[in-house]
């Protein structure tokens, strides 16, 4: 059996990024695009740690432990908010939440 | 590293990614995001990324989705979906997957066409390259200031999320 190349993982990885992307432009619930964002997130969050194993160091590791870090405290933020909006009106489709813009 | 083992992982992950988009119930949502969150791990794995891969199935699979399952419990428990008049925005959804589409096509040829000039994976110990103990070594010495930053982050996202949530009397 062949070994999994480098620009495998990367491929995926844009895959997986378009992917999450796709589902934040498509879909209109705040809860479905924060889960999209999360998917995004981890998308380069193997491209770090593929790099890392490319070169042999652990520094995109150190990067990646860093972006889960950030996306848990996005996604408790994000979550707190989305509780907030839900508090206000009966349902939260993205296109309601227009608040600040007047 | 097995080729099979990428495959496998790697439509698990596309899967899970898609059912995200696809999906109607936000459960069914947050359940297929954990099956991208577990396929991601296993590549994690295949890239010797023992710890990583360990944190991504602690953290994300678990933590981060139990916060989701929480909030849809809490807010979604009814009938009526979340999204106001779903599928009257059929030329934005056709819109947004046409140029997600054109994204996707565009970075996965890179990654096609950069296989021929692909540099090989460096040679590491497979028994200590990854582990917890090589990682937090290099967290706690090298990259003290990544850890530094992390306890910040995680700091100011209690505190965010307290005055959020928690200003009400009720």
């Amino acid at each position: 059996m062949p070994e999994a190349s480098m620009s495998m993982y990367v491929a995926l990885a844009a895959v997986l990024f378009t992917l999450g992307g796709i589902g934040v432009l498509v879909r209109r619930s705040p809860l479905a695009i924060l889960m999209s964002v999360e998917i995004m997130w981890n998308a380069a969050n193997l491209l770090f740690l593929a790099f890392a194993r490319q070169h042999g160091n652990l520094d995109g590791h150190i990067m990646a432990f860093l972006v889960i870090t950030v996306a848990a405290a996005e996604v408790a933020i994000g979550l707190a908010i989305i509780v907030l909006l839900f508090r206000k009106k009966d349902h939260a489709d993205v296109d309601d939440i227009a608040e600040l813009k007047n | 590293m097995n080729i099979l083992l990428f495959i496998v992982a790697g439509i698990m992950c596309i899967a899970g990614a898609l059912g995200v988009i696809l999906a109607k119930m936000p459960v069914h949502q947050v359940l297929s995001t954990v099956f991208n969150f577990i396929g991601l791990a296993v590549l994690f794995l295949s890239l010797s990324a023992e710890f990583m891969a360990v944190i991504q199935m602690i953290i994300y699979g678990g933590a981060v989705m139990v916060l989701f399952l929480f909030v849809i419990a809490l807010l979604t428990a009814r009938k009526d979906p979340m999204e106001r008049d779903h599928g009257k925005l059929t030329g934005q959804t056709v819109a947004g997957w046409a140029i997600g589409g054109g994204v996707m096509a565009m970075l996965a040829l890179v990654g096609i066409i950069g296989q021929a000039t692909d540099k090989p994976m460096a040679q590491v110990d497979f028994n200590t390259w990854g582990t917890v103990e090589h990682f937090g070594m290099e967290l706690l010495t090298t990259n003290i200031l990544a850890f530094e930053l992390t306890a910040f982050v995680l700091m100011v996202a209690v505190i965010g999320v307290v005055i959020l949530v928690g200003r009400q009397k009720a």
